[in-house]
């Protein structure tokens, strides 16, 4: 029964919360609507057949969060220090191959989003064959140590959370 | 005098929006390939939409915030288009 | 509270915010126009959509709560969507970029031949 009424439940949330911040009040008509919304768009969700998302452990939700936080303040200054001038000799970008062992389309997603809104790294190509994915950085020094730092930081952290 | 302080930190903020909103129109107007004209007009929307924003704060009305959802809205979806017809290779430049 | 009433922290941190976070922007727009290549150029912007846009969100949060005289979390809304949305315009772009490169690359090598 709450199977049928919700069969994606954090996309009836997250319309909830969408639609109560767009109409800017919580005084019934707009909880109202959004609950109309909430409960209806699910359902045309089901006609796409989207494959429901699991998730493994909250806690680990958290502290992924915590770590694209710093890691966004940190590299939003490298970039404005590689902007404003210092170190423009040595500095080389290039493309680095990656090699990942995650498989859920949805951690992937995640992943992708992450890198490439972090400034500094862009997210290009995956081949989902061989799992390698190519990646652009713009401050290339040690390519090893990037491979290492996506695999420790946030592959890690999002196997512990999808699969 | 606090108040003053606001209105000039607004103003200033404005102003460095708008010379970012120069500079991505110049990269979409010099090139020199399609995909820096492609990627300038998104920093343009993108600034431009972050403009509103601070139009939002400086007036004190609400309607700012639809039309910098609308702009943004509308940037994705313009910019998406434009990256897919660039991936089918054959473009006329 | 009108804009008049607001006390001077909230007008300095309001101020503050928006400067830095338009300074960020300011300064993504430098580096698109100076890097030399265009896959250094795709890094630029996302300084402003990342940072950039969170301060100056914060800044209208913060002013619109505090002149209404509650939480208004609105512009919360184009935050959450910039941070979707500007990865998969600027993935999407990449792969444009490198698919257009080798193409071209593989024309030329063509032409060499014959």
């Amino acid at each position: 029964m709450i199977r049928a009424l919700f069969p994606h439940p954090l996309l009836a949330l997250g319309l909830f919360a969408t639609s109560l911040l767009m109409s800017g009040s919580v005084e019934p008509p707009a909880i109202a609507l959004a609950a109309v919304l909430a409960l209806a768009t699910p359902q045309v969700m089901r006609a796409l057949d989207a494959q429901t998302i699991r998730i493994r452990s909250p806690r680990a939700i958290l502290a992924l969060a915590g770590c694209v936080v710093i890691d966004v303040l940190r590299s939003n200054w490298a970039v404005s220090a590689i902007i404003l001038g210092r170190r423009r000799h040595e500095r080389r970008s290039g493309f680095i191959h990656v090699p990942l062992d995650l498989k859920d389309r949805y951690a992937l997603a995640v992943l992708a989003v992450i890198l490439t809104a972090t400034p500094g790294t862009l997210w290009v190509e995956y081949d989902s064959a061989t799992g390698r994915l190519l990646l652009h950085v713009l401050d290339l020094v040690e390519e090893e140590e990037w491979i290492r730092l996506i695999k420790d930081r946030y592959e890690r952290r999002l196997m512990e959370i999808f699969e | 005098m606090s108040q003053a302080i606001l209105f000039w930190c607004l103003t200033l903020a404005q102003g460095l929006l708008v010379a970012a909103m120069a500079m991505a129109a110049w990269r979409a107007a010099h090139g020199p390939r399609a995909q820096d004209r492609v990627l300038g007009l998104d920093t343009f929307y993108l600034n431009g939409m972050l403009l509103l924003l601070v139009f939002g704060v400086r007036t004190g009305g609400a309607i700012y915030f639809y039309a910098a959802l609308i702009i943004g809205m509308l940037g994705f979806a313009a910019t998406v288009a434009l990256a897919k017809f660039l991936m089918r290779g054959e473009v006329i430049e | 509270m009108t804009v008049a009433d607001l006390p001077a922290w909230a007008c300095v941190t309001v101020g503050l915010l928006a400067v830095a976070g338009a300074a960020l922007s300011f300064l993504g727009a430098v580096g698109l126009c100076s890097f030399k290549t265009f896959y250094e150029r795709v890094h630029a912007p996302t300084l402003g959509a990342t940072l950039g846009m969170a301060l100056i969100v914060a800044a209208s949060i913060l002013f619109f709560t505090l002149v209404e005289g509650r939480f208004m979390p609105r512009e919360l809304l184009i935050g959450v969507f910039l941070t979707v949305t500007t990865p998969v315009t600027l993935i999407l772009l990449g792969r444009a970029a490198l698919f257009r490169d080798r193409t071209e690359f593989a024309r030329d090598d063509a032409s060499d031949d014959a």
